[in-house]
């Protein structure tokens, strides 16, 4: 009933390990909220058992009525919730419910992106072949998350480990995602020069 | 008869590899370069020179050479590279060329890439400075990235036999190399240039990966990379080169830099010729001229423009049979292809002699200049060494140090020590403590560091006085340029195209700057030199483009009904980065039999199309519907929740911008439609205004374009095919009036649907996740198929809706257009205070009649299509021009529903002339055609409800 935008592609993001390992995991309850009062955005974080990452480019997990909830830090006022599928209707309920009266917004925005777990030791390397922000693990250590261009598509990149990352990506940019990392694996596959 | 010496040189002499030039089936080492190889089998003459057709050869040892151009044909043809940069491997064919190469016709199977590196310190140069600076920066424990464009470490060591520290120079690159190797978070990129440098410690490098393997080079890899190198602090080290002076006749092939022809000698064990006369204005050419000597060549004179030699050296030619003449220059060459013959005479001139020496080879040197481009790129301001003849970096930039001979120092440990300063204060700078002071070698170089005489060029010959061998630019050409009142170096480059080749100038441009300040007798201080811009060497569009080519060249946008559009046959039109259905051709038909039965179908049973690019932007907060009022011309607070609006939107200009459906979804909560194309720019209009004017909104916008997949179900079937999938929903009309919307279920998943309309026909707008979108779609399908349910593409909508005289922003409009303009006054709020645009409504111009204005037009004859974006005239026949211009055909399309062709257009005073005749120039014809309303079908909306 419902096709997640790499479905199609599955076979051909598998053949890419060993240089990379890289799987869309479809579906996750998403959502999108504006809030900028410290003391809602403290309710939210209670209610989903998660504190909200205060630090910009960062992302924080816990786990609480929804299992594990991942907030995602996006801009001053800005994050996006990440949860287990079919969770979105009911968090978006419990959102509004701890935003209250104050100034924000909760948007339902699961299937504006999917998600795609890379996972190997070339995994910076590939990303660097088309994203221009440092990967090091002195620049970028596990709980980085930002928003930015990788080759010509936008994406959220969290950094969740030495050698993996989450990607975020647009469903309609998620086609040419899989090209390009599917083409930027091809050195990593052959032997370097 | 060969040139190679017998012992020497960084060659493996043991391999043989085979190469063709201009025919010519010749042999060499690996290590060689193509020109090394050349002149080991005596070939001076590489090819001809582009204006004059005079043969040109090879003047310098690397990418500095002003004259080796040749064509790459095997394995990929490949032009206007230099022999001395192309490094020689087994079945390379190449040949000469007269100034222009070719590109190959076919696309070029190589791989190119680029890849994004951040570092602490990089370091450009990997000569004694360079290695210094970043083996310090490296000790500190800074990420240090070094580049150096040649195959291997060393710089200026590699084209010298010296010593330092009583061990063979070799031995100390190589220490340098092996820590930084095995230091974490060193890169070392070999055959790497640094060709520009921008703001904010942006560097821009070219590494030739695997240009040198030649056919070898592995399929996969990428044959060049463009590095994206971002770095807190820069150590240029980039060295400096070796200038000419100019005299008549210098343009002749074995006439060559002094050290080019010694590192020719050290580096790969080839001598320039059998006998040569060496022309200095300075100590360094000494060495050359002995080094050559002791291998063999007979050196027969040494032409030292000072009055003066060095009295040392003197002593040391004397010694091996060199004679010495101080004071004299080379005053002209002989020689029908090489160099035969040298004319040397006193430099005052007046003693009037002149003797003519027999020689193969001349070797020059003029002095050095610096390698200040990457400084002067990076905006540092140069300044004029009257002592060393050259521009110097003449400032300290805050993340930029220069080091070694880049600074104009030409002593081996003074550059060393430069190059560990500037690393450790690099280092120093991003943040780390220097560690481990490396010590400084001594060389024991024969030639002091003293700077020579400063010789721009030999009296003589003005037009055979050579100062871009490339350009068969001439003294001549210089003095002319002055002559006719030209003063600024930048007027003078582009007035002689001095400096404009493939080197940019690196050996002719000071000299260019010297003989112009001297032909205008103004100090070079006084003289701004010409800006130096990146690339600093040549970089193939390839290599730049990298993998943004093919599928990889702009991303593809698909939605998530994409795969059946593509397994049904659907042509596509590229809507911004957005594929959708333009068509769905059946068999034997074109886009006009198509598109007729799609719009047929529709209007009379039920279509369907793909919607699901169109913008979606949810609006949230206690004062969204204040704010939509302000971003619309319309009213959008007094919407009733469950109903629908359109709106328009214009600038501050009053031109419309952008249309669509607003959607009260709750009391503070809207959901806003923009047209496919301006999605992103409608929400970025949004997010300025609530950023900077009206920060005290409570308002918060939110895309969701792709959270939803789109699809419009129309015609007057489409109550039946909702009805039958979705049976919670009561469809009546009375129930589900036009422009409101129900939540329900479509094909058993959560879906809103509005009732919206763009073709006039009882239509609904069906949203669903985009997880469902194909799912919903092919329910959607099946429920139809009793009704002969036709998909139908962009062009379909086109028609469906010009046939209402529903305007499409971007075709009916160009940003002149105003919502009156498009007979919308109706959506001109005359109640609200203020809005974007209402200003602009009261200017004048605004309110002329005789603006452009939305109409349609039907040709007299009704079978013919007018061309869109034809003009339109008041006349049967064309007046001399200039002839006055109505307006344009914005939309011109056949109507199934009409049973002819119709247009719509802007015309002057438009709303004014409906009933006129007015013409449509087609080729050779005028047209005549009838201005109507814009609204040309179900003018009274009776479909509207099914």
């Amino acid at each position: 009933m419902t096709v997640s935008p790499l479905a199609a592609w599955r076979g051909r993001l598998a053949a890419l390990a060993p240089a990379l390992a890289v799987a869309e995991r479809p579906f996750r309850s998403q959502l999108t909220v504006r809030a900028s009062e410290p003391s809602a955005i403290a309710a939210m974080g209670s209610a989903l058992g998660v504190v909200f990452p205060s630090v910009p480019c960062t992302f924080t997990a816990g786990s609480g009525q929804f299992g594990d909830v991942e907030v995602l830090w996006l801009g001053p006022d800005e994050f996006l919730v990440v949860a287990a599928p079919d969770l979105q209707v009911s968090i978006e309920e419990v959102l509004r419910g701890a935003l209250g009266s104050s100034r924000g917004s909760v948007v339902d925005t699961s299937a504006q992106r999917t998600t795609v777990i890379l996972e190997g030791p070339h995994v910076r390397d590939v990303l660097a072949h088309g994203c221009s922000v440092d990967l090091h693990p002195s620049a970028a250590p596990a709980g980085t998350c930002v928003q930015t261009l990788l080759a010509r598509t936008g994406i959220i990149l969290q950094v969740t480990g030495p050698d993996r990352c989450t990607v975020l990506v647009r469903s309609s940019f998620a086609e040419y995602l899989a090209a390009w990392l599917s083409d930027a694996c091809v050195e990593y596959q052959a032997a370097a020069p | 008869m060969t040139f190679r010496t017998p012992t020497g040189g960084t060659i493996d002499r043991n391999t043989l590899l085979h190469f063709t030039f201009n025919g010519r089936k010749l042999t060499g080492h690996p290590g060689d370069t193509l020109a090394s190889a050349l002149l080991a089998n005596g070939v001076h003459e590489v090819g001809s020179s582009v204006k004059l057709g005079r043969p040109r050869g090879i003047v310098a040892a690397g990418s500095e050479d002003p004259t080796s151009l040749v064509q790459v044909e095997e394995p990929f043809p490949e032009p206007m590279l230099l022999a001395t940069t192309v490094e020689l491997f087994d079945g390379l064919v190449a040949r000469g060329l007269a100034g222009q190469g070719r590109l190959a016709p076919e696309p070029d199977p190589a791989r190119y890439d680029a890849k994004h590196e951040h570092c602490d310190v990089l370091v450009v140069g990997a000569g004694p400075a360079g290695l210094a600076a970043a083996l310090t920066a490296a000790r500190s424990g800074a990420r240090v990235v070094l580049v150096d464009e040649q195959n291997q470490a060393g710089g200026a060591l590699l084209g010298v036999d010296e010593y330092l520290d009583d061990r063979p120079s070799a031995a100390w690159v190589a220490d340098v190399l092996a820590e930084l190797r095995s230091t974490a978070g060193v890169l070392v990129l070999e055959r790497t240039t640094a060709f520009g440098m921008y703001q904010d410690g942006f560097v821009l490098a070219l590494q030739k990966r695997t240009d040198h393997l030649g056919f070898a080079a592995p399929a996969g890899v990428a044959r060049q990379r463009v590095w994206r190198i971002r770095t807190r602090q820069i150590v240029l080290a980039t060295g400096a080169h070796e200038r000419p002076v100019v005299f008549a006749g210098n343009d002749r092939p074995g006439i060559m830099l002094a050290s080019s022809a010694r590192t020719f000698l050290h580096r790969y064990g080839v001598l320039p010729g059998s006998r040569a006369v060496v022309f200095t204005t300075n100590d360094s050419a000494y060495c050359a001229a002995i080094d050559l000597a002791e291998s063999g060549v007979d050196v027969p004179m040494i032409v030292d423009a000072r009055p003066e030699a060095p009295a040392r050296l003197a002593t040391e030619c004397a010694a091996r049979g060199i004679e010495v003449r101080a004071g004299h220059v080379v005053i002209g060459t002989e020689g029908a292809g090489r160099v035969t013959d040298a004319h040397v005479a006193p430099l005052d001139g007046v003693a009037g002699h002149c003797d003519t020496v027999v020689c193969d080879t001349v070797l020059v040197s003029g002095g050095w200049n610096p390698v200040v481009n990457l400084f002067s790129q990076a905006r540092g301001k140069l300044r004029y060494d009257a002592e060393l003849g050259a521009f110097v970096p003449g400032e300290e930039l805050e993340t930029v140090r220069v080091a070694g001979s880049a600074t104009g120092e030409l002593d081996l440990t003074a550059c060393v020590r430069q190059g560990r300063n500037a690393g450790a204060s690099a280092a120093i700078s991003a943040g780390f403590t220097p560690r481990g002071q490396m010590p400084l070698p001594v060389s024991d170089s024969r030639c002091t560091s003293r700077s020579g005489l400063v010789l721009w060029r030999v009296p003589g010959d003005d037009d055979a006085s050579f100062v871009d061998l490339q350009r068969d630019a001439t003294v001549a050409d210089v003095l002319r340029a002055t002559g006719a009142g030209l003063r600024s170096l930048e007027h003078i480059k582009r007035y002689t195209t001095i400096g404009t080749a493939h080197d940019q100038g690196k050996t002719s441009g000071m000299i260019a700057a010297g003989i112009v300040a001297e032909a205008l007798g103004v100090e070079l201080a006084d003289q701004r030199p010409t800006t130096f811009r990146p690339p600093y060497t040549a970089v193939s569009f390839a290599a730049l483009a990298g993998r943004d080519r093919g599928e990889l060249h702009d991303p593809v946008r698909v939605t998530a009904i994409h795969p059946w559009h593509v397994a049904h046959g659907a042509l596509f039109e590229d809507v911004g980065q957005w594929k959708r259905p333009w068509y769905y051709p059946q068999a034997g038909e074109d886009l006009h039999t198509a598109v007729l039965r799609e719009c047929k179908a529709t209007r009379e049973s039920v279509g369907m199309m793909d919607g699901s690019t169109l913008g979606k932007i949810d609006v949230q907060g206690r004062d969204a519907g204040k704010f939509l009022d302000m971003l619309y011309t319309n009213m959008m607070s007094t919407l009733k929740v469950g109903r629908i609006r359109y709106g328009v939107m214009c600038g501050v200009d009053g031109m419309v911008i952008d249309d669509g459906t607003v959607i009260r979804v709750g009391e503070e909560r809207y959901l806003v439609t923009t047209t496919t194309g301006n999605a992103a720019k409608i929400l970025d209009w949004m997010e300025e205004w609530l950023q900077t004017e009206w920060p005290h909104l409570d308002v918060h916008c939110t895309s969701v374009t792709e959270h939803w997949a789109t699809i419009p179900l129309v015609g007057p079937k489409s109550r039946d095919v909702l009805a039958a999938v979705a049976p919670d929903l009561d469809v009546s009309n009375e129930a589900f009036e036009f422009m409101t919307w129900h939540d329900t279920h479509v094909a058993g998943v959560p879906a809103r649907v509005c009732r919206i309309s763009f073709s006039g026909e009882l239509a609904y707008e069906i949203n669903v996740t985009a997880w469902h979108g194909l799912a919903v779609w092919e329910a959607l399908m099946a429920a139809g198929e009793q009704y002969g349910i036709t998909p139908y593409g962009t062009e379909t909508m086109h028609v469906l809706r010009a046939e209402k005289g529903y305007p499409i922003i971007g075709q009916e409009t160009d940003a002149t257009v105003t919502p009156q303009d498009l007979g919308m006054s109706w959506a001109v709020s005359k109640k609200k205070p203020d809005f974007i645009g209402k200003r602009s409504f009261a200017r004048a111009e605004n309110n002329r009649t005789d603006r452009k204005q939305l109409v349609g037009l039907l040709p007299v004859d009704p079978s013919v299509l007018l061309p869109e974006g034809s003009q339109i005239v008041e006349t049967d026949r064309l007046p001399e021009p200039p002839v006055r211009m109505l307006g344009h055909v914005t939309s011109s399309y056949p109507s199934a529903a009409l049973g002819r062709t119709f247009a719509l257009a802007l015309v002057r005073s438009g709303h004014e002339r409906i009933g006129e005749t007015l013409y449509v120039p087609v080729e050779d014809s005028l047209v005549p055609v009838t201005v109507t309303e814009s609204v040309l079908y179900d003018k009274e909306g009776a479909r509207r409800d099914g």
